[in-house]
């Protein structure tokens, strides 16, 4: 037991390239690639970011004697003299769920080794992404005109301003970045790299990315939105 | 694994694509109509919770993953309703001092 344990020790890598085979060792827990494994682990520590985000504009809303602001007037939008409630956030829940679809295809058309369809899906799906965070800095450019800010509002309680902008923020980062993120894997899959190596997760891991930025979009559309 | 992935028809995708287009336009209807108090909670977060279990289980495939990783992915948030519930409980009372000390 001993000298095989002294045996064993004596093969193992030392230094840095140590620590890589140690945890490389084969002792597998998830069997999916190991690419997929780390994005769901990575989208799972987000989940915690953004559930801080809204436990603590919970805290604040819950916490202030002031009126907090009709979310359902200030996002509302005149349109051809209509006047609509949240009529904007509608349209962009939309087209984020859209971009989901799109990107599930993608995913989809990626096994199916159809390299064309998969490069045309996602970039629709970046498209949609685009102008999702478009009409985002439409909303901010309104409220911002309308003299919201993170520490004070015209029309309730002061923490909606912060609240707002940095959750809202924190997620159009996520889009924006998402948006560069399926470019790139796009453009990859167009150039046929998927093809040479046979080989589609790219895809299916950079899909769990955008479809956790929709699905961080439904919790925010209740919570913030909708409340 | 992608074996599973590569099984499923397009069909399904666009069937979920529609079914949250329906709960999307359900939740917007509830602020639309201006329901309120519990019907209007409760009815915004079963719509939620819905969208959000269709997304993970048919378009991340969460359904069709080994139960290791499932779990591992899923469960570690449950620890989020201790973090919620006493964030509550502090806001309850940062409230009622701001009541007592300010006025309002």
């Amino acid at each position: 037991m001993a000298e095989q344990a002294l045996s064993n020790e004596n093969t193992l890598t030392e230094g840095f390239a140590g620590i890589a085979e140690d945890w490389s060792a084969d002792k597998q827990a998830f069997h999916v690639p190991w690419g997929k494994a780390m994005m769901w682990i990575f989208l799972l520590s987000d989940t915690f970011i953004f559930s801080c985000f809204l436990t603590g504009y919970m805290h604040v809303r819950m916490n202030t004697t002031v009126a907090w602001p009709f979310p359902s007037e200030v996002f509302a939008l005149t349109v051809f003299g209509a006047h609509i409630p949240l009529i904007l956030i509608a349209i962009m829940t939309f087209i984020l769920i859209s971009s989901s679809g799109t990107m599930a295809m993608a995913v989809n058309f990626g096994y199916r080794k159809n390299r064309k369809v998969t490069a045309a899906l996602m970039a629709a799906t970046a498209l949609f992404g685009l102008s999702f965070v478009g009409m985002q800095a439409f909303e901010w450019t309104k409220l911002i005109e309308e003299g919201v800010r993170p520490w004070g509002n015209p029309f309730g309680a002061a923490q909606f301003g912060s609240a707002f902008f940095m959750i809202t923020g924190f997620h159009g980062l996520h889009v924006s970045i998402g948006v560069i993120y399926l470019s790139v894997v796009a453009f990859k899959v167009y150039r046929g790299d998927f093809d040479r190596a046979d080989n589609y997760e790219a895809v299916e891991i950079a899909g769990l990315y955008w479809h956790f930025v929709d699905l961080v979009w439904v919790f925010i559309f209740a919570f913030f939105y909708l409340w | 694994m992608s074996e599973n992935t590569e099984l499923h028809p397009i069909s399904i995708y666009l069937k979920i694509w529609l079914l949250l287009f329906v709960l999307s336009t359900l939740s917007y209807m509830v602020d639309y109509w201006d329901f309120q108090g519990y019907l209007r909670w409760s009815l915004i977060l079963l719509f939620m919770f819905m969208k959000a279990g269709f997304i993970i289980a048919i378009f991340m495939h969460m359904t069709w993953e080994r139960l290791a990783l499932a779990y591992a992915i899923l469960a570690p948030p449950l620890v989020l309703l201790v973090l919620i519930s006493l964030m509550a409980i502090e806001a309850d009372y940062i409230f009622a001092a701001r009541k007592l000390f300010f006025g309002a």
